[in-house]
């Protein structure tokens, strides 16, 4: 028991959370009674011994966990242990519940426990859906209601969509560069142990006096400034879900940097890395400020500062500019890191090479680029300086030439292809091309600021919403899952019930949201828990819709599950691709690699005779590799060949 | 791909978008229309319409034949054609969709100038939002009402403020929304004024469509479009307001959140 508590681990992480936790609380209480103060504060946006101790309590389980031993060690200069590697890589079930530093660990830990959040969040949906089967109220009352729909919205986004591409990019991306790891898999380690703190953050705020917080997951000020206690928990579980994303992101941008296996030069990373890339620079830049924004709430409602109280002088509407000028570039947070998934599954199930594939890499740098400068459309309507209006247009609907170019040249990569459609991961490509596509065609309606004054802020935001962030980022996640299980988990998965997830899903999501574009253009506001009764008829069919795609997920997880346990073996490369993490073992090596691969040509090369991507370690004599020319005009968005032979047409 | 096999796609794609948009169109996708600014939006909608049964078509059929045509044979383990890529292609599907994009802004900036022209003759209203109540004033009647009665055909120059937190005012059949912003420190620089010429005569609701707490999904109002003399009948029969402001801190204290009140939903 001793030994348990004194050695980093699970145990000596509850014990942190205690002590941290007291420490708060004690410190709260002390402070306010030497100050002569009420000792509990319990106004309605109050409790500082309940916040406090939010903060401090994670952070002692951090610590207990042992996520900070070694730069303790280091930082006061006593000798560190030496590093034996017995943090690294998992042994048995029980290494994932410890901090590891193994890549493939945390993205294994990253996956799961972000499911975990994505069947919360959709449990709670089934929720909303039962309560507006019918108008009226007949299951929870419209206080809960709002909490409902908040706390859904804060899972889905910052601990289900955001972090599990970071997870499945963590297990895969190292590999595919030819790392043996990310650059810093400490700091790895600690950004993964911050999520569950903030899903459970944002669940625990429902235990809270005044229930779970309730102004939405943009949490509007001044509404958010003066809610109860539950909002607290969402501004600091969005500090604690920002920071892992921050530092995850910065773990990526080195890693691809510098930790690329030689002969990879830009020009020959996969689309993956890119996609990384390019939501890693958008991360970095644009979570501060939410970070910010949510401390300017908080202090505001603990510290009695006026950054956006308006009764005392705050500015409503800069709350409204700070949030989303991190939560626009957050829709591309959420769709970037799929859209390399969708190359990468789109490339090897129709053996083909992706079709402009430098322009398909430029196409992510322009979105990056221009998501930076659209943030205003979401407030068209919110009474902003109206000169802004137009500019903000243009440069919304100049964002989808980008997303046009990616689409077409999906398009094109499966003209002239060998298709197989047998990979539950290739149907849920194609899939996404389509929903997505409608998704990015009500994009460029809510653009136009004459149609968005009429529908903002109506259902049709919500089916628009739910058509990008289900039709798309959640397809790319399914299509990734399918995609690495093999390499992952080392066994194959069930196509027969990846099939039927695939075509029940597909129909779900359809029947949910296809009629809440309808109803929100007739008159349906959003965020409502009652609605007038002209719209109980197509309410009631998208609830019934929504349970079929509840019940999907279903499948999903008992094939996962099963799979991971019993499933037939897989082979090292079961689909026959030509990256470098399926050049590898299922699941690879602790250390991914004897010896670095050396990189000799594209990532797609299908059909080309001779191509190789990467050349193994102990393949040097037996291939005698074709150094291919490295053609060096990027200029154009699609000058050379990046290949070895192929041709452009 | 042959020419003729590139020209049955290219007709198939506008069969299925002709077939889309004259279906699309048959609706009344935005409800019924009461404003002289619903008509430009209505038209910029079906315009839409058209436009993006077009994109779908291209899409879905390019998807699908590529399905139908390029199946792997059962046992097929061949590669596809190592095509890279094409130019003249890529440069196409780059500067068309700018092309396209372009011209909508500019039609939707034209659009925009159009439903926010201001008429000689604009009859001022101010309206105040709280939580969960719409107030509204006519200074030059000096009444105040708790229903938005309007004259048919009369341009409106709507002034909000909100007591509280962020309210947004919506007519579906006028086709015009605008936050109500509690003004603080920057409250000069909220832009909370906007035109609206109501042409049909009826009964509508206002619907608040921004989140505001407990009460937001019943926070409505009814708004009557009726004739110039009803109309004025209706307003002399109200009784005339104290001042320009609204009774205020009967209903809620600034800042404080409706959801808090109700405490119970823990």
């Amino acid at each position: 028991m001793v030994a348990a508590l004194k050695a980093p681990g699970l145990a000596r992480g509850a014990l942190g959370f205690i002590v941290g936790s007291a420490f708060g609380f004690g410190l709260v209480v002390a402070l306010r009674a030497i100050s002569g103060l009420e000792v509990f504060q319990t106004e309605q946006t109050g409790y500082p011994h309940l916040i406090v101790p939010a903060i401090t309590g994670p952070l002692g389980f951090l610590v207990g966990l042992g996520a900070f031993d070694y730069w303790f060690r280091w930082a006061v200069g006593k000798p560190t242990v030496p590093e034996d590697h017995s943090q690294h890589g998992a042994h048995t079930w029980k290494d994932y519940f410890k901090f590891n530093t193994d890549h493939k660990v945390i993205g294994i830990q990253y996956i799961v426990t972000t499911f975990f959040f994505f069947l919360a969040g959709g449990l709670i949906a089934m929720v909303m859906r039962a309560e507006l089967a019918q108008p009226g109220t007949q299951i929870v009352d419209p206080g809960v209601f709002n909490g409902l729909f908040s706390t859904h919205a804060a899972l889905m986004i910052f601990v289900f969509v955001i972090p599990v591409f970071a997870g499945i990019a963590n297990y895969v991306l190292p590999l595919m560069i030819g790392a043996p790891d990310m650059a810093f898999p400490r700091l790895n380690a600690l950004s993964f142990w911050m999520l569950p703190i903030a899903g459970l953050l944002f669940l625990g705020s429902f235990l809270v006096p005044g229930g779970a917080f309730d102004a939405g997951w943009t949490g509007y000020a001044p509404l958010s400034t003066g809610a109860p206690l539950g909002q607290s928990f969402f501004n600091l579980g969005v500090q604690f879900a920002g920071a892992s994303s921050v530092a995850t992101a910065l773990n990526f941008l080195v890693t691809i940097i510098t930790m690329r296996a030689p002969g990879m030069t830009f020009w020959r990373m996969p689309l993956l890395v890119w996609a990384n890339l390019s939501t890693s620079l958008l991360v970095v830049a644009a979570t501060p400020f939410i970070a910010g924004v949510q401390f300017m709430v908080l202090f505001d409602r603990a510290l009695g500062t006026n950054f956006f109280q308006a009764a005392f002088g705050g500015d409503v509407l800069s709350y409204q500019h700070i949030f989303w000028f991190y939560s626009h570039p957050a829709v591309y947070i959420m769709m970037l890191p799929g859209f390399g998934i969708v190359s990468e599954v789109i490339s090897t199930h129709a053996r083909k090479p992706i079709f402009g594939y430098r322009l398909m890499a430029l196409a992510l740098i322009g979105i990056v680029v221009l998501s930076y400068t659209v943030w205003a459309h979401h407030m068209f309507v919110s009474g902003m300086f109206s000169w802004l209006r137009v500019p903000m247009m243009i440069t919304t609907l100049l964002i989808a030439v980008p997303t046009g170019i990616k689409i077409f040249s999906w398009l094109a990569t499966l003209f002239n292809s060998v298709l197989h459609l047998r990979s539950t991961a290739m149907l849920f490509s194609l899939g996404f091309i389509v929903t997505f596509v409608v998704g990015g065609i009500s994009g460029v309606m809510l653009g136009m600021v004459p149609i968005d004054i009429h529908v903002s802020d109506t259902y049709f935001i919500v089916a628009h919403i739910h058509f990008v962030l289900f039709g798309g980022s959640v397809f790319t996640i399914f299509a990734g899952i399918y995609h690495w299980f093999p390499k992952m988990t080392g066994r194959m998965y069930d196509e027969k019930l990846g099939r039927v997830h695939f075509y029940l899903t597909l129909v779900g999501m359809l029947g949910t949201f296809v009629p809440m574009h309808w109803i929100g253009m007739e008159g349906m506001p959003r965020r409502v828990a009652d609605y007038s009764s002209q719209f109980a008829e197509w309410n009631l069919v998208i609830s019934i819709a929504s349970f079929l795609l509840g019940i999907a997920q279903l499948v999903f997880i008992y094939n996962m599950v099963v799979s991971w346990r019993w499933g037939p073996r897989a082979t090292a490369n079961p689909w026959r691709a030509k990256t470098i993490e399926w050049q590898v073992s299922s699941p690879p090596p602790i250390f991914n690699f004897d010896e670095i691969p050396r990189v000799v040509g594209g990532p797609y090369e299908f059909g080309v005779p001779g191509a190789r991507h990467a050349i193994m370690a102990g393949e040097e004599a037996e291939v005698k590799a074709p150094e291919p020319a490295v053609v060096g005009t990027a200029g154009g968005g699609g000058g050379g060949s990046p290949g070895t032979g192929g041709t452009r047409t | 791909m042959t020419p003729r096999i590139l020209a049955r796609l290219i007709a198939a794609m506008l069969v299925l978008a002709a077939v889309m948009s004259v279906f699309l169109l048959q609706f009344e996708w935005f409800g019924d229309a009461a404003s002289e600014q619903r008509e430009p939006i209505d038209t910029l909608f079906d315009v839409m319409v058209v436009l993006s049964s077009f994109v779908f078509s291209v899409v879905v059929v390019m998807l699908a034949y590529a399905i139908w045509k390029y199946r792997a044979k059962p046992g097929d383990e061949s590669d596809g054609e190592p095509i890279h890529g094409n130019t003249k292609l890529e440069i196409a599907w780059t500067v068309i969709p700018t092309a396209i994009v372009l011209v909508g802004a500019i039609y939707s900036w034209i659009v925009l100038d159009d439903i926010e022209a201001k008429a000689e003759d604009r009859m001022p209203i101010n309206i105040t939002a709280q939580q969960f109540k719409w107030t509204f004033e006519y200074p030059d009647a000096g009444v105040t009402s708790n229903e938005l009665h309007v004259p048919v055909d009369q341009q409106l120059e709507i002034q909000l403020t909100a007591l509280d937190v962020v309210h947004s005012f919506w007519v579906p059949e006028w086709g015009i929304k605008r936050d109500a912003v509690p003004a603080g420190f920057g409250g000069d620089e909220v832009d909370d004024e906007f035109v609206v010429t109501p042409n049909e005569e009826g009964t509508y609701t206002n619907i608040c469509s921004e989140l505001c707490g407990f009460g937001h999904a019943t926070m409505r109002s009814l708004v009557v479009v009726e004739s110039q003399e009803e109309f004025e009948r209706w307003l002399s029969q109200q009784e005339p307001s104290a001042g320009a402001a609204p009774a205020d801190g009967a209903e809620s204290g600034s800042g404080e959140s409706g959801s808090g009140s109700s405490g119970a939903s823990g």
